[in-house]
């Protein structure tokens, strides 16, 4: 059962079957994989395998990152704790498998193992079973050692988490490793941070003190592209996550705004307005060679790659006045108006290269009762969903490497410093906050 | 020529005087030998005035470069030149002075005292001495507030209205009464809208206030532009009235 490819068809058949008279309505509902069921999967807490005092902390940690795994990835219908069977078996031999498929847990597949820590490291064993095969229960068996921290302890349970995900999606790879950039403000200044993608391990990543905006991270996960203000104004910069400092991007006249990685990590896009007026521009990763691509007075701005084929961009114009999605060949040929009314900012292209997210607000203007919010439209089609409603201004959407997430930005009651960032599933269900205020412009990590 | 006559009458009566002491073998020396006012009064005749002229050549000249004085002076006894110290009577002399100079000379003679000036003007190269210009030729910050206003803009757009084109033509005439001052143009948008747009738009902004100053006739040198979106806000509040004070192009000092 492919559920990736069931999750987009099931997108793109709602899309397919709306009629146009759904522009006109808000409200409509999405389902992650219609016409299936989702796997109903019980995620047993592991058994304590020492008398560690550590143990029983890390553990804790381990299957609270586990169970959130499994629920944020959208594909299981996870049994409830409270349903689970009493026991925690923590071997094969010790598991009591009709025990977990009979009602009410009634699960198709169990997860379960041992976690232990002895000598500062952690040892541990999971399992997955399918509970309907008596005969050959096994479908996943993993063993892991780590350091005995928590941050060990909880890439261990995303690991695991992954490789469950990868083996009941039908190879989709799971997401619970990946990585979340986005813009933190502090007083009078904002630097870069980085986040796991459920939020967890939030830390800095850039110390410039100055305003830092548009993270992007490169597809290999070694660099950091972003703009920075400096005393000639917003500049491109590089940060090698790899060397942990700046490395060399040429800085250029004008105004350099929301540089956009080419999938193939050898060119970035980028708006600059060196010649006078924001254009979109195409250079290699330090900055060289750079040629424009655009050529239209109006600000062009927030370019991003197809990341499928990485021979288009969609980006943000406001030639005609407010500005507008559009897309292009790489060369600049081929312009496509995507939208046809109101304020459009902020495009990310789904990995496959069917849809873009983007901030639309259908009612713009002084004194018209529209809210910006997240949509979602098929490129060869122009059909669009929204996916939030009434929760104040919405923004920045980026897409998860398995294209059925949306990481964005929302601030309920429109203030900037009351930004924060928001996950949700790609129909727009599932929503649930990151992280607190003052956090932005989030980019979620090509792998 | 009496005074003349005299004087030899005197000397020659001392040479025979002296002549006389040294003839009788005397060793001893006597100042008293005679006494010349002895020798009856001499005939007095009122002397004349001295007189006195001083002149240069040239007159003017460039630092380090010499001037020759030459003075002539007649019955004068004593000849003096301010800041050179007696002199003779008669001379020329070679000076070189580091800034304009007043030659004043005084021959003293028994007819009285008179003087003579010559000003020797001495070329001051002018520019290493005058400050370049620098920060305090921009004027004050208040100086500039006052009589350069800030261009205000209609929500999404980047055209110069009517009033900010009146402000910008007010900066330029500012700016060229003032041909020092260097300005930067700031960008700036109210916090509606997303980020990164509003960063551009502010770039648009700005270089509309930049190209009417161009236009004005202002030198495309003297102006810089930063955008800064929505990222510095002047005021914070959710309404019309903050949102117009933020969508603006701000002109500033480019120190």
């Amino acid at each position: 059962m492919r559920y990736a490819q069931l999750f987009c068809l099931g997108l793109f058949l709602i899309l397919l079957t709306a009629p146009s008279t759904l522009r006109a309505q808000d409200w409509f509902k999405t389902e992650t994989s219609s016409g299936v069921s989702n796997i109903r999967i019980a995620v047993a807490d592991f058994k304590p395998g020492s008398a560690d005092p550590k143990t029983a902390e890390l553990k804790r940690v381990f299957d609270s990152t586990l169970y959130g795994d499994l629920t944020n990835a959208g594909i299981f219908d996870i049994v409830a704790k409270s349903m689970l069977p009493q026991s925690s078996p923590g071997s094969p031999s010790e598991i009591n498998l009709p025990q977990w498929s009979a009602a009410p847990t009634s699960a198709a597949m169990v997860a379960f193992g041992a976690f232990s820590t002895q000598n500062g490291k952690i040892v541990c064993n999971g399992f997955l079973f399918d509970s309907k095969n008596l005969q050959y229960p096994q479908v996943l068996a993993k063993q892991y050692g780590d350091d005995s921290t928590e941050d060990a302890a909880r890439l261990i349970a995303h690991r695991f988490a992954d490789e469950i995900i990868f083996r009941l999606s039908g190879g989709s790879q799971g997401i619970a490793e990946t990585k979340i950039f986005y813009v933190k403000s502090g007083t009078g200044n904002k630097d870069i941070w980085e986040m796991d993608y459920d939020g967890a391990n939030q830390h800095a990543v850039t110390h410039l003190g100055t305003v830092s905006i548009s993270p992007r991270v490169s597809p290999d996960n070694t660099r950091l592209a972003f703009s920075s203000l400096g005393r000639e104004g917003f500049q491109i910069k590089v940060y090698s996550l790899v060397l942990g400092r700046m490395v060399n991007f040429q800085a250029a006249g004008g105004t350099n705004l929301s540089p956009a990685w080419a999938p193939d990590g050898k060119e970035l896009a980028f708006s600059s307005s060196r010649s006078g007026d924001p254009e979109i521009w195409v250079s290699d990763t330090s900055g060289g060679g750079a040629r424009r691509v655009t050529s239209f007075r109006g600000p062009d701005v927030s370019p991003v790659y197809n990341p499928r084929t990485g021979s288009q961009i969609a980006w943000i114009s406001g030639r005609t006045g407010l500005p507008q999605l559009y897309i292009m060949d790489s060369d600049g040929s081929a312009v496509q108006r995507m939208t046809d009314t109101g304020y459009a900012t902020s495009p990310s292209w789904s990995p496959n290269g069917q849809f873009l997210a983007f901030a639309w607000d259908r009612k713009y203007g002084p004194g018209a009762p529209g809210g910006q919010d997240i949509y979602v439209m098929e490129v060869a089609t122009k059909r669009w969903i929204q996916l939030t409603h009434d929760t104040g201004r919405c923004d920045f959407p980026s897409w998860s490497p398995d294209g059925r997430h949306i990481v964005y930005a929302n601030t309920a009651d429109g203030k900037a410093d009351h930004m924060k960032i928001w996950s949700m599933l790609a129909d727009g269900t599932q929503k649930r906050a990151l992280t607190g205020t003052g956090a932005d412009m989030p980019n979620w990590s090509w792998k | 020529m009496r005074l003349m006559q005299s004087k030899t009458r005197k000397a020659l009566v001392l040479a025979a005087t002296v002549a006389m002491i040294v003839a009788a073998g005397g060793c001893k020396k006597k100042a008293s030998g005679i006494d010349p006012n002895s020798l009856g009064p001499a005939p007095v005749a009122p002397s004349p005035a001295p007189t006195a002229s001083i002149t240069a050549d040239p007159l003017a000249i460039d630092v380090g470069q010499s001037v020759v004085l030459n003075w002539r002076t007649q019955n004068a006894t004593s000849v003096t030149i301010d800041g050179i110290g007696e002199v003779n009577t008669n001379g020329t002399q070679t000076v070189s002075p580091s800034t304009s100079t007043n030659f004043h000379l005084t021959a003293k003679g028994d007819g009285g005292t008179t003087e003579a000036d010559v000003r020797v003007t001495v070329r001051v190269p002018v520019a290493p001495t005058t400050p370049a210009p620098s920060e305090s030729d921009m004027g004050t910050d208040a100086a500039f507030h006052q009589n350069v206003q800030d261009a205000f803009f209609d929500y999404d757009s980047y055209e110069l209205r009517p009033d900010a084109a009146a402000s910008v033509a007010q900066a330029a005439s500012y700016l060229a009464a003032h041909p020092t001052v260097k300005v930067v143009i700031g960008g700036y948008c109210d916090d509606r809208g997303s980020a990164e747009y509003n960063l551009a738009l502010g770039e648009n902004r700005a270089n509309s206030a930049k190209t009417a100053l161009i236009n004005a006739g202002v030198a495309p040198t003297r102006l810089r532009v930063i955008s800064y979106g929505k990222e510095k806000q002047f005021c914070s509040e959710e309404n019309e009235s903050c949102w117009q004070q933020n969508r603006r192009a701000q002109f500033s000092l480019d120190r």
